[in-house]
């Protein structure tokens, strides 16, 4: 496309059927402590799609 | 739901609900804007072309689109919407709802082995280490049932992790080493992987502790507010003394024998400090560290140390100059991290993870010295939020499941933010200090959330862009 780049993402409808296995971090366990934000947190699924 | 932003010379669109990130012209960045307010293709064809005549009339032809490029974008905005990318619906919100109906795992402990602190900051949200209430060390004991706790509860999880926090963990180090020792005996027959964290102040680091972190702690969260006289300000010990002399040496040794293992050097900043990269530019040219962190006070409005409105602008305006001034480092081949940039746009968490919260009270709980079980360590010290104990489970399950239900779909302040499955509603413990109950939200805190993540995914867009032209 010419006048659209869409980066990569992760599929989030796939990921509806795929995800949900729980063993990724804790939110604010690894760092901050005192504000949430999942968007950071690495998946630990080996197959996720 | 679909966010429009502009920042760094990029146009950059967001899809809420795919997740998807598109980087456009202006042209583009125009006709999706037309057609989110309401237009149809046809109008908003209409509207684009007309502007284009008039500009062309009027003598700017410098970079303007031609008319035909028109047809070209709404011909790439409808493949982008019928491919589900561009202006994708909400089909995870039943799923938001069913979760009362899911069990619930312990994977997470935040265990609180010292309700004391060798410094007394002023601005310390456990009241120096106490929580409102009684000093205290946690026992070996009682630290080996709430390891227990957290293993029995677990379920199938594989990954647990155990953060040693207080106060000053540290303070009771020698429980710390033991409760180590005593996980790493069962982990195998258990089929688990403690992941243990470590979050101290800096001050009892020695080179046993260091050797100890290094070898069995995942991450490491070292606390400094940045320049001398910033942390100094609150970072005291409990004669007055300033501990920034006594720490930055400490830190940089620990991270030093670290090696390529995560650490944080976490910050906090404040009213006295909301331009706050100084702080931490000061931590990576000064000090030589790369893995930052930098949270916003917690504190009641009217507290002096709390950020003000005022406050916020410059606040937003810093983390713009935080995510430019990375991007810089980057190409110049000395890159810092921030934790709240680090986000990973192929590799994320699924929408499961986006829609079910932070976990607090149901996956994540933090543990007393006296094994008694709060939501986190932010509700600690207030009764209303004792979950039940170590020993006994958690017996208020009324609680629990008003935390398992308290995810973004439960706050109906979310319902029209475009960051909500970014953030998956926010704080439970914020929303609670600012509004008094914990579905509401805390505005300034989503400002700023709102404003990093802008940042963070204008920062994947430049990068794309570097990838594709290195030379540039």
């Amino acid at each position: 496309m010419k006048h659209i780049e869409t980066l990569n993402t992760r599929d989030m409808a796939e990921s509806l059927e795929n995800g949900g296995c729980g063993e990724c971090q804790t939110s604010c366990q690894s760092a901050c402590k005192t504000s949430c934000g999942i968007a950071n947190q690495k998946c630990e699924k080996a197959d996720k799609n | 739901m679909i966010h429009q932003y502009k920042m760094n010379g990029y146009n950059i669109v967001l899809d809420t609900y795919s997740g998807s990130v598109h980087v456009v012209d202006d042209l583009a960045y125009d006709a999706i804007a037309l057609l989110d307010a309401g237009r149809s293709p046809e109008e908003a064809g209409e509207i684009l072309r007309s502007g284009i005549a008039q500009k062309a009339a009027s003598g700017h032809t410098e970079g303007l689109p031609k008319e035909s490029d028109v047809d070209d974008v709404l011909s790439d905005i409808a493949e982008l919407t019928a491919a589900g990318k561009l202006f994708s619906k909400d089909i995870f919100e039943p799923h938001a709802f069913d979760f009362k109906k899911r069990g619930t795992v312990v994977k997470a402990l935040c265990l609180h082995v010292a309700h004391t602190c060798n410094l007394s900051c002023a601005y310390c949200f456990a009241a120096q280490g106490r929580f409102h209430g009684k000093a205290g060390l946690m026992s070996f004991e009682t630290g080996k049932r709430a390891l227990d706790f957290l293993v029995e509860n677990s379920g199938t999880r594989h990954n647990l992790e155990v953060d040693f926090f207080g106060g000053e963990p540290l303070m009771n180090f020698g429980v710390c080493k033991e409760l180590v020792t005593y996980a790493r005996s069962i982990e195998k027959e258990r089929n688990k992987n403690f992941r243990f964290t470590l979050t101290t102040n800096g001050i009892g680091i020695t080179d046993e502790v260091i050797e100890w972190a290094n070898r069995e702690c995942y991450n490491v969260v070292l606390s400094l507010d940045g320049r001398q006289e910033v942390n100094d300000r609150f970072r005291k010990d409990i004669e007055g003394n300033g501990s920034y002399s006594r720490i930055v040496p400490n830190f940089q040794k620990f991270v030093r024998a670290r090696g390529d293992r995560n650490y944080y050097i976490r910050g906090t900043f404040t009213h006295y400090n909301p331009d706050f990269t100084k702080d931490l530019f000061h931590m990576a040219d000064d000090l030589g560290f790369t893995q930052l962190s930098m949270e916003p006070v917690v504190a009641k409005q009217g507290d002096p140390v709390a950020l003000t409105p005022d406050d916020l602008k410059i606040v937003c305006e810093q983390y713009e100059i935080l995510a430019k001034d990375m991007l810089r480092r980057e190409k110049e081949g000395h890159p810092i991290t921030f934790y709240h940039y680090m986000l990973d746009l192929t590799g994320g968490p699924c929408v499961y993870k986006r829609i079910s919260g932070c976990g607090s009270g149901t996956e994540y709980m933090a543990v007393t010295p006296w094994g008694d079980l709060y939501p986190c360590h932010q509700f600690v010290g207030d009764e209303k939020y004792k979950l039940g104990d170590i020993w006994h489970g958690v017996t208020n399950t009324a609680l629990r499941d008003e935390f398992k239900l308290c995810n973004v779909y439960a706050r109906p302040d979310c319902a029209d933010c475009w960051a909500r499955l970014y953030c998956s509603g926010g704080c439970a413990a914020n929303a609670l200090h600012a509004t008094g109950d914990i579905h509401g939200i805390y505005e300034a805190g989503c400002e700023v959330f709102r404003k990093r993540i802008e940042c963070a995914v204008m920062m994947k867009a430049a990068e794309a862009e570097m990838a594709k032209h290195p030379e540039a």
